[in-house]
């Protein structure tokens, strides 16, 4: 996701003069090219996101589009107070992408997991919450985010997610993309966990798949839609089970009335791994095993 | 003439600060000789009062400015007036960002700055920090990288009142020397009287090939003899008396 993600911000930057390229430090030779076709558009702002943020608001704010990119946990809860009051009080056009979200960073510890991520950022006002998928979600999350006029921030996986969607698929802030047809259980999948959810639905009979790439604003009249053709309704993430994807359409349920006994959520459970983990042994720990969702999807 | 002007400013804060029942007075009157220098800037440049607990001090350049009608300020953090306690987006013109939450502005402001650099655009940032603001870890974020990036479009002022809301600012944490600090992340910095405004006026508009940061050494409380250097003045609410004894002793 982040190969495709630096290519198409590269592209981005030579349409459009007015993108600034923001890295806390990270993306050795990733951005290479992006510098090449952009110069004086790249700011390596350094292990600093609390500035970053600010003086990407700063940028915003004087007719610019600024991106600015680290991995999840630091641009995100390292500065969400920057966040807060720069980006969505002052509603300035910064978009903020969190690289290795959820698990992507498995092995590196639960410092640099982000599993309540969405929880936080869900809850600030004027801000946008994307998710992409796929590699090809990801090219088209990152050039609809530079369309708002507001924070904006992107979920990205690490790198080899396996590509799910075709090259020309559409990417609408608020439009789900559909992977997989089915009439009797729907999964609605956020974000790189759509390829787990993908091997899900293999085994299920008349199971559709959805990439819910956007958390915020959060389609609900889509939803009424599923709720009633559905029934049993499935939501998917790498993200704690408080306060996520999940949550948010609990919240719309509950708010609306709408009959919540067939709706199962999918997330991590509210603890922090220790010790040494790769993704297959940190995820089953925390409840997003492959066996553990087949064993509470047939109950 | 902007002594003069300095002096109805710091009269207004009192009574807004009386009026209004606010706290922060004595960092409103710190900072007066501060804003009356930078009241050049306000229009042709971008100026951010980051230490936006003493916004009163900016509310009433801007009516002495004519940017706000002075008869606003008599209407100051009542319910729906323009002028908060603390500054909202864009709540009057003039009023860059809305700061209150200490360690902003600079970081902002660098944006600003950049972002001049980036559009080839003339007009040059500068930024109003408290010394207490510089506890704040971001600051010194903000200030290493203007630093690298040799932002000689990007002047910061430092309140230097030596107080902070509870204590002695030397004493809570070791901030001296700024000028050494600032000098250090690569900026241009220097020590000058905070009250003295043709100094500072001329300080502002020096050219440098660096950052420029100006330490203005300033009274908490400066002007009123019962309020200067007493930071219990940074909470205490002026009563009508004490309102007209300031007026008398500013000679309004």
């Amino acid at each position: 996701m982040r190969n495709a993600f630096a290519d198409e911000v590269t592209k981005l930057a030579s349409e459009d003069e007015r993108i600034v390229f923001l890295s806390g430090d990270i993306g050795n030779k990733l951005f290479d090219k992006l510098k090449l076709v952009a110069p004086g558009r790249f700011y390596n702002c350094g292990v600093a996101e609390a500035n970053m943020i600010s003086l990407g608001c700063g940028l915003a704010s004087q007719g610019l589009r600024p991106i600015a990119y680290t991995i999840t946990p630091f641009i995100t809860y390292r500065c969400i107070e920057q966040i807060r009051v720069d980006a969505c009080y002052h509603n300035q056009p910064l978009t903020f992408v969190g690289v290795g979200a959820g698990l992507g960073y498995t092995s590196l510890g639960a410092t640099h997991h982000s599993l309540e991520d969405i929880a936080m950022l869900r809850s600030l006002p004027n801000i946008t919450i994307l998710c992409p998928a796929d590699p090809v979600e990801t090219r088209g999350a990152i050039r609809a985010a530079i369309n708002v006029n507001g924070p904006v921030y992107i979920r990205l996986g690490k790198k080899g997610e396996p590509v799910l969607f075709q090259d020309n698929t559409n990417f609408e802030i608020g439009t789900p993309n559909k992977l997989v047809d089915g009439e009797n259980t729907v999964i609605l999948s956020c974000g790189t966990i759509t390829a787990v959810a993908l091997e899900l639905v293999k085994e299920l009979k008349s199971c559709a798949l959805y990439s819910f790439h956007t958390v915020k604003p959060l389609n609900t009249q889509f939803l009424k839609e599923i709720f009633n053709q559905y029934e049993r309704v499935i939501t998917i993430e790498e993200h704690s089970l408080i306060g996520g994807f999940g949550s948010a359409v609990a919240e719309w349920a509950v708010d609306n009335r709408v009959d919540t006994k067939n709706l199962v959520r999918f997330g991590t459970k509210d603890e922090f791994l220790h010790g040494a983990n790769d993704y297959s042994l940190g995820a089953k720990s925390l409840g997003l095993g492959l066996e553990d969702l087949r064993s509470k999807i047939n109950t | 003439m902007l002594e003069e002007m300095a002096k109805r400013i710091r009269l207004a804060v009192i009574e807004m600060s009386h009026r209004a029942e606010t706290p922060h007075l004595g960092s409103s009157l710190s900072v007066v000789d501060i804003l009356c220098a930078l009241s050049d800037k306000i229009k042709s440049d971008k100026v951010i009062l980051s230490k936006g607990h003493a916004i009163t001090a900016l509310y009433a350049l801007l009516a002495e400015l004519g940017q706000i009608d002075k008869a606003e300020l008599l209407h100051f953090n009542e319910n729906g007036s323009r002028l908060p306690e603390q500054p909202s987006p864009h709540c009057v013109p003039g009023v860059e960002w809305a700061t209150g939450s200490l360690g902003h502005g600079l970081s902002v402001g660098v944006g600003f700055a950049l972002a001049a650099r980036i559009k080839g655009e003339k007009y040059k940032t500068y930024i109003v920090m408290s010394d207490g603001e510089c506890n704040e870890g971001s600051v010194w974020e903000a200030s290493m990288f203007a630093g690298a990036q040799g932002l000689n479009n990007l002047v910061v002022i430092v309140d230097y009142n030596k107080w902070q809301a509870t204590g002695r600012s030397n004493d809570v944490m070791h901030l001296s020397p700024l000028v050494g600090k600032f000098q250090s992340f690569g900026w241009d910095a220097v020590e000058i009287d905070g009250h003295d405004i043709e100094t500072l006026t001329s300080e502002i508009n020096r050219e440098s090939n660096k950052p420029i940061a100006i330490i203005a050494n300033t009274i908490k409380g400066k002007g009123v003899s019962f309020m200067e250097d007493d930071n219990n003045w940074h909470y205490r609410i002026p009563t009508k008396d004490q309102v007209a004894m300031a007026k008398a002793e500013l000679g309004l």
